[in-house]
């Protein structure tokens, strides 16, 4: 199963997949010095994303996210790579400037492809998300 | 990208190390938007702090710094996470705040001008139409693009400094008009008396449209709406909804009439907001077990107006005891409401007032609430409502009024 993207930067990289319902920003939602979801009622509430391929359909607000990826990354709790349905230029300049992984747009909504738990590989000079093996 | 050849000397190191990383990243961000090529801008704003950049970001900062890079066009600074003065009695950790000194002398080393305001749209820098800017906070970038009718993406911190440095940007979204036409349309037949309803009109159209390039246009409304209310309307439509522009018809430079918003295009969607919206949005929010002890007046920082309404509010009254009520607003708004007495006024009546500042990025607000046993924050800020999350408050938004009588009867309904 592959799903294509549109626009893409960053290494190749394989990880555990995690689905998000719910959009994103690392300032919102996630604690910087755990990689923890804890925004209360967040979909991920309780969700660490360290060393995750992340799947959100959305991103929220916000510039500060733009040091945030850099942060989380020089604390060696950063996701793989962020993998959104619609994504806005803050998480975009973030993550190149983390060196993260980050696609956006896809042939097929994840939500009905991949699982949370399953090993995906992402190839952004291929524009292409791979799921390896399934969760079970 | 296209590259003129002066972008072509500045990557072979022309202008030096600084500005050649600078347009290499800029370079990656632009081929992945697709940009074909830079556009020069006239004026940068960037935010930096030790809270939203780490140990990490200040190091980056410093080597930066160290590499001799200047900026080439007029920058300034977004709000921050310390005002020296309050540091020690809001608890807050004076190792970050000697970080924090060091992030400034490497800013203005690089020539930034540290206003610390996220409301430089009123206070220091008014874009023409059509003027291109590199821009961030959020609450920035939609007021150029929207009332100003300037052109902005969302720059992060590293994205608007390196504009600043090169003193261009890569040429994609709302730099483009392509995007900048409305995609959908919201009648308005609410009234919007006061900021907290402007707050949560961008609430309701921002949350269900959540993208960057989803573009409301704004209409048949009763009234010329006032700058602070367009910024509680901007700043939560990009809070909750992702977005760069709005056009509000008969008021936005590019909106003369609905059709000339649309740019011919029929809408995706025709919205309707009325006043039962409004009171079922404040009647949405989960009042916890009452806690009333925090209201902030803050994200964006007060304009002078703001200042002036508060301290008519707060005039003759007090905070009630063990509550604490914030104000955030950026130096120069406070030299002038100093100078005009609403600032010993508010300060008189118990509240704290804090300087270039958001409440949002205190430094140690996660631990500051904890130690206060803080549950709920109220306040008439549809932004901070939505993304002081993940310290763990449960927000309250509530009309103006409203958040004075909590702050000094301790009563939350």
């Amino acid at each position: 199963m592959s799903i294509r993207v549109e626009r893409a930067f960053g290494a190749v990289v394989e990880g555990e997949a995690v689905v998000s319902e719910e959009g994103f920003s690392p300032r919102y939602d996630l604690d910087r010095w755990s990689g923890v979801i804890t925004k209360p009622g967040h979909k991920l509430e309780g969700v660490s994303l360290k060393d995750k391929i992340c799947f959100f359909p959305t991103a929220k607000g916000g510039i500060a996210a733009g040091w945030a990826f850099f942060d989380i990354k020089g604390k060696k709790i950063a996701p793989k790579a962020f993998i959104f349905g619609v994504t806005n230029p803050v998480m975009v300049q973030g993550a190149i400037f983390a060196g993260i992984t980050i696609t956006e747009g896809w042939s097929t909504d994840p939500r009905t492809e991949v699982a949370t738990g399953d090993w995906v590989r992402v190839d952004p000079e291929a524009r292409l998300v791979q799921v390896l093996r399934r969760q079970r | 990208m296209q590259l003129t050849a002066e972008e072509r000397a500045i990557l072979a190191g022309e202008r030096g190390e600084g500005a050649r990383r600078a347009l290499e990243y800029q370079v990656k961000v632009g081929e992945f938007w697709g940009a074909e090529r830079f556009v020069p801008i006239t004026n940068a704003h960037m935010m930096g702090d030790i809270e939203v950049m780490g140990d990490g970001g200040l190091q980056w900062l410093k080597d930066y710094a160290a590499l001799g890079a200047r900026c080439a066009v007029g920058t300034t600074t977004n709000a921050r996470c310390f005002d020296f003065d309050y540091c020690e009695k809001l608890g807050q950790d004076a190792r970050e705040a000697a970080k924090e000194h060091e992030l400034i002398a490497c800013l203005r080393r690089m020539d930034v001008v540290t206003t610390d305001t996220c409301i430089n749209y009123q206070t220091v820098y008014q874009p023409h139409v059509g003027e291109h800017v590199a821009w961030g906070d959020t609450g920035t970038v939609i007021y150029a693009n929207s009332v100003f009718g300037a052109r902005s993406n969302f720059e992060s911190g590293p994205a608007a400094l390196a504009a600043a440095i090169t003193g261009r940007t890569p040429e994609y979204g709302f730099h483009l008009d392509a995007h900048r036409k409305g995609s959908f349309t919201v009648e308005l037949q609410a009234r919007l008396d006061d900021l907290a309803d402007w707050g949560v009109l961008g609430k309701l159209v921002g949350e269900p449209h959540q993208s960057y390039f989803s573009v409301p246009v704004f209409h048949s409304s009763r009234r010329t709406p006032f700058a602070d209310e367009l910024k509680h309307l901007g700043a939560a439509l990009a809070s909750y909804g992702s977005m760069g522009m709005f056009h509000y018809v008969g008021v936005t430079p590019e909106a003369p009439t609905l059709e000339a918003a649309l740019g011919g295009r029929e809408p995706a969607e025709r919205m309707v907001i009325t006043d039962a919206d409004l009171e079922r949005a404040y009647a949405g929010y989960d009042l916890g077990g009452r806690d009333a002890r925090l209201v902030v007046f803050s994200g964006p920082q007060q304009s002078l107006l703001e200042m002036k309404r508060l301290a008519q509010l707060f005039e003759g009254r007090r905070v009630k005891e063990g509550s604490s009520c914030f104000i955030t607003t950026n130096g120069a708004v406070l030299a002038q409401a100093r100078a005009l007495g609403y600032a010993g006024t508010l300060e008189a009546a118990g509240v704290t007032i804090l300087q270039g500042v958001c409440f949002y990025i205190l430094q140690n607000l996660s631990l500051m609430r904890v130690k206060n046993g803080w549950q709920n924050m109220v306040s008439n800020s549809a932004k901070i409502v939505n993304i002081i999350g993940a310290h763990r408050f449960n927000t309250i938004l509530r009309r103006t009024q409203d958040c004075v009588d909590i702050a000094c009867t301790g009563v939350l309904k």
